[in-house]
Parts: C-alpha cells; sequence; structure tokens
C-alpha cells in the first residue's frame, strides 16, 4: 500500500471524530483537495476513511495504518491521546493531527508528546484544515521518500558486499587448497611436484591484493578522501609513462600500443588521477586484447579539457555485455576472459574519476573486433 | 599420508574441468595416488584427448564453456564405450541454489553419470568412489 501511494501520490486519511458532520465535512474539504510536489514529481491527493470512536480508529487501523491520522481529542470511548499511546511502534510515515475542541494549549502539547505531528483546533474552516493537511501531507512524503532512499542504499551496499566477499573468498580457497596438497606432500617428496602450485597459489595472492588495492582505491575516492591537488600536468606525459607500465605485458604477447596527440598537452588536473585513467584503460585495452593486437590511444584537447580513447583489437563485447560494464565487479564471464585475471572494479574507478573531473567515459564495441573507450574531462588548460 | 601408500593405484583418468586450480589441485593429489591423468580445461579439449586416449574413468565438472559442457562429454563418453565411469562434479548447487541430483533412477537415466558431487569434495571422498568404480 505505502509503495502504492509513493507511485500514485495518494494519501490515505483516517478521520476520527464522534460528529459524523465533522466527518463528512473533513471528507468534502479534502476530497478534491491537491498538493503539488514538484520536487518529487508527484501531485498528492487524498482518500478519506472515518471512524466514530478510537476504540474503531484502532480496530481499522490494525488492518492496515493511514497515512494521516486526523484525531479527535475528545471521543465517546478512550480519548484521542489514548488513541496515539496505543499506535503499533516501528517504522511507519504515519502523521497525526490532533484536532482540539476547546484550543486547549496543554492538550496540544500533551498530543505532540505522544508524537503527533500538529493540532488543529475547534471550530476550523476548511481552509484551515487544508493548510494544517498540507503541511503533513508533505512530511509524510518526505519521510517516505527518505526511507526509500535508505532502504535502497542498503540494499546496493549489501549486494557490494557479498559480491566482495564472494570475490576475496575464491582466490583464498585455492591458495589454501594448494597450501594443504604442500602439507600433505600430496604430489610426492619431489619438490619441483609442487612448482605449478606455488605458481598459482601467487597468481592468485596477487589477485587478491589487486582487488584489495582497487576497493580501497574506489573507496577513497567515493568517500572524497582522497586528496585532490590541481596543478599543471602533462596529460601526455602521464599518457607515455603509462604506456611504459603496460610494456611488458604487451610485449609479451606481441601487442603493439601506439600513442597519438600533441608533443605536449598541458593541463589543470590531479596528476594521480590523470594515472589512474589512463593505466586502468591501457591495461584493459592488452589484457583483453588478442596475441599480435594493437592497442591506439589518442589523447585530444578539447573545449573544454581533453579526450583520451583507447582502443584495442580484443575480444570486444556484445551489446548487452556493454550495458552492464560500469557496474562494480562487473567482470565479463565467458570462454574469452576465463584465463584474465580482473577485479571487476577498473572502470568503476574511471568513471568515478571522470565525473569528479566534470567528464565522462563511453564505450563502442564489437564482438572480436575490440573496443574503445573514451574519457572526457573538463579540465581548465594550464601553461 | 605415508610413501608406502603412495603409488598404489594404476590407470588413466580425465579430469575435465575449467577451474584452473581445482583441475591442478586433483590432478596433484590423483597422480600421486599413482594414476595417469590427463587433463582438460574444456569440454573441447576433453573431446580431444579422447579422440586418441582411452581413459578407464572420468572426472567432470558440469559447467565449462557452456552451462551443460560436461553433460554433453559425459554423453560422448558413455557413447564410446559404455561402462567408462563418470564421476561428474559441480559448483552449481553452491553458486546458484539449483540443486541437480543423481539420485533417483529417472534423474540418473538424463544425467548420465554414475554419481554426482558437489563441490567442494572432499578428496578422500572422491578417492573412495575411484577405488569403488575401479575395482568394485
Amino acid at each position: 500500500m505505502a509503495d502504492q501511494a509513493a507511485v500514485t501520490g495518494r494519501l490515505r486519511v483516517l478521520v476520527v471524530d464522534d460528529e459524523p458532520g465533522m466527518c463528512r465535512g473533513v471528507a468534502r474539504a479534502l476530497e478534491r483537495f491537491a498538493v503539488p510536489e514538484p520536487d518529487l514529481g508527484l501531485t498528492v491527493s487524498f482518500s478519506v476513511a472515518q471512524a466514530a470512536s478510537g476504540e474503531e480508529a484502532l480496530a481499522m487501523m490494525a488492518q492496515g495504518l493511514p497515512d494521516l491520522l486526523l484525531l479527535d481529542h475528545k471521543l465517546p470511548g478512550i480519548s484521542g491521546i489514548e488513541v496515539l499511546e496505543r499506535l503499533p511502534a516501528g517504522e511507519h510515515d504515519l502523521q497525526t493531527i490532533m484536532i482540539t475542541a476547546y484550543a486547549s494549549l496543554e492538550t496540544a502539547v500533551t498530543a505532540i508528546k505522544r508524537g503527533a505531528y500538529d493540532f488543529l483546533p475547534k471550530p476550523f474552516t476548511p481552509d484551515e484544515l487544508r493548510a494544517v493537511v498540507r503541511k503533513a501531507a508533505h512530511a509524510v512524503v518526505l519521510a517516505r521518500q527518505a526511507r526509500q532512499l535508505a532502504a535502497e542504499k542498503r540494499q546496493v551496499r549489501f549486494q557490494f558486499i557479498s559480491v566482495l566477499g564472494h570475490e576475496l573468498k575464491a582466490p583464498l580457497g585455492a591458495i589454501e587448497g594448494y597450501l594443504r596438497i604442500m602439507r600433505d606432500r600430496a604430489a610426492g617428496s619431489e619438490l619441483a611436484a609442487y612448482d605449478e602450485a606455488v605458481a598459482r597459489s601467487l597468481v592468485r595472492a596477487d589477485q587478491m591484493r589487486k582487488l584489495i588495492e582497487d576497493l580501497l582505491q574506489l573507496t577513497r575516492i567515493e568517500s572524497g578522501q582522497r586528496a585532490r591537488t590541481l596543478a599543471p600536468t602533462d596529460a601526455m606525459a602521464v599518457l607515455r609513462a603509462a604506456a611504459e607500465t603496460v610494456q611488458p605485458d604487451a610485449q609479451a604477447r606481441g601487442i603493439s600500443v601506439t600513442l597519438a596527440g600533441p608533443v605536449t598537452l598541458p593541463v589543470l588536473a590531479d596528476a594521480t588521477e590523470l594515472e589512474i585513467i589512463a593505466n586502468n584503460l591501457l591495461t584493459n585495452a592488452v589484457k583483453y586484447n588478442r596475441d599480435g593486437g594493437t592497442v591506439t590511444a589518442t589523447l585530444a584537447s578539447a573545449a573544454p579539457g581533453l579526450t583520451l580513447t583507447v582502443a584495442d583489437t580484443g575480444i570486444g563485447m556484445t551489446a548487452e555485455e556493454t550495458a552492464r560494464l560500469f557496474g562494480e565487479f562487473v567482470r565479463m564471464r565467458n570462454a574469452k576472459t576465463k584465463h584474465i585475471l580482473g577485479s571487476g572494479l577498473g572502470l568503476s574507478i574511471v568513471k568515478k574519476l571522470a565525473e569528479l573531473n566534470g567528464g565522462s567515459v563511453t564505450v563502442a564495441s564489437t564482438p572480436d573486433a575490440g573496443t574503445t573507450v573514451t574519457v572526457a574531462l573538463a579540465l581548465p588548460a594550464a601553461g | 599420508m605415508s610413501e608406502a601408500k603412495a603409488k598404489r593405484h594404476q590407470g588413466t583418468l580425465l579430469v575435465a574441468d575449467d577451474d584452473d586450480d581445482y583441475r591442478l589441485q586433483l590432478v596433484l593429489q590423483l597422480q600421486r595416488e599413482g594414476f595417469r591423468v590427463l587433463e582438460a580445461d574444456s569440454a573441447q579439449a576433453a573431446e580431444a584427448l579422447l579422440q586418441r586416449e582411452t581413459i578407464d574413468l572420468a572426472i567432470v565438472d558440469v559447467v565449462m564453456e557452456n552451462w551443460d559442457s560436461g553433460f554433453t562429454l559425459c554423453y560422448h563418453i558413455k557413447q564410446k564405450n559404455p561402462r567408462t565411469p563418470v564421476i561428474m562434479v559441480t559448483a552449481v548447487s553452491s553458486e546458484t541454489g539449483i540443486d541437480i541430483d543423481a539420485a533417483t533412477d529417472e534423474e540418473r537415466s538424463w544425467v548420465k553419470a554414475d554419481v554426482l558431487f558437489a563441490k567442494p569434495v572432499r578428496f578422500e571422498q572422491l578417492l573412495n568412489q575411484i577405488e569403488h568404480f575401479l575395482h568394485g
């Protein structure tokens, strides 16, 4: 019911008053009343239910809480204050407006202490009623939205942590398996028989370290804890350094890395951020390339800032895979990527950094032909 | 495990599994038991091995290049020699919650494998099963 109301913007009102005329009056006043909430992109309207006593109201609310409760203090059985006290505890967005017959300040204070949102002194005009309801409705809608956002955030965080746990457990499990084999001398007494087990353990430990490093980097960027230093930086020099870093891996697989761009490209930027972006893109372009392929990195100045385009001749991705690419821990798992190790966080990091620099990341890819990643950064020119 | 106990087995086993670490660990332990072990990291590689080798038993992962690669491979092994025992292992249950079991005759009739284990499998359990199949 709450979700339905969030979509349609229709709030359920329960009026509790022993005077039938009063209940009808409230229903009429709210029937065609609409409260625009432009920030939330909806218009709130109201459906009104009625109860003649506190007992009846509590029975109705046991079946499902309304969003707004218009509660008369003076009722034939239990009082309005008692109704407030018997409302179920727990997470809900219910707001109560206390209706007091004698505008007695004492009753109003007591009601608000018991959790009422506002009070309305009798007698009141339809306009006075609508003014109070408008305020309370706004509070209901805001509280509901805040709760939905918090739930979504919790869900995202929960998913992130479960995937992270799985990603850390897998290499650890493999390493433990090898250690047990060594402890039990399960491959015999020849030391050489364990060479492969040791080599694989180191590969998996390395993978785990890379994952943790990327994770820390991503967390630092996201939390804004990483100190940013904007200084005159030659983006071309950063790209050359990144190319040198991937050179050994590229050479080992006969992949040629070509750079294109001006001799120097001075910008005002955080050099480390540029390095992380360039390293990630070039590393991916080599990792997901075919043996003997090429990587072409093109740096160009743009107004404002720069674009870095890295194209490979690798395994490429389908449109569906490309669409999922920026999710955390998303690694394209298929026969082609089985032997390629990665944390699945690289492109998330690149995207966060691009956004931090007022830029964007775009990807174009064709299966078995290659992938082109373009990072645009809105950086002021320097020097 | 004592040296005396080691190398007590004979026979050629096929291990088909695309998890490099799981396969290597299994191979190391099986070799230590005296088996001759053929390794394949895909059903395709396994089929190629079967063209030129005769095996006494196969240990086959269900999900390799495709989600059902292991089933197809198992079918071909049985086609070549219906008496070759096939042990299937799978991480499918623990990763997806899908239960694959060969407990009933009906299930065995389409799974084709002689036994199905969920990963992680204890090596002793696997070895007992192999001994049972090879020596009755």
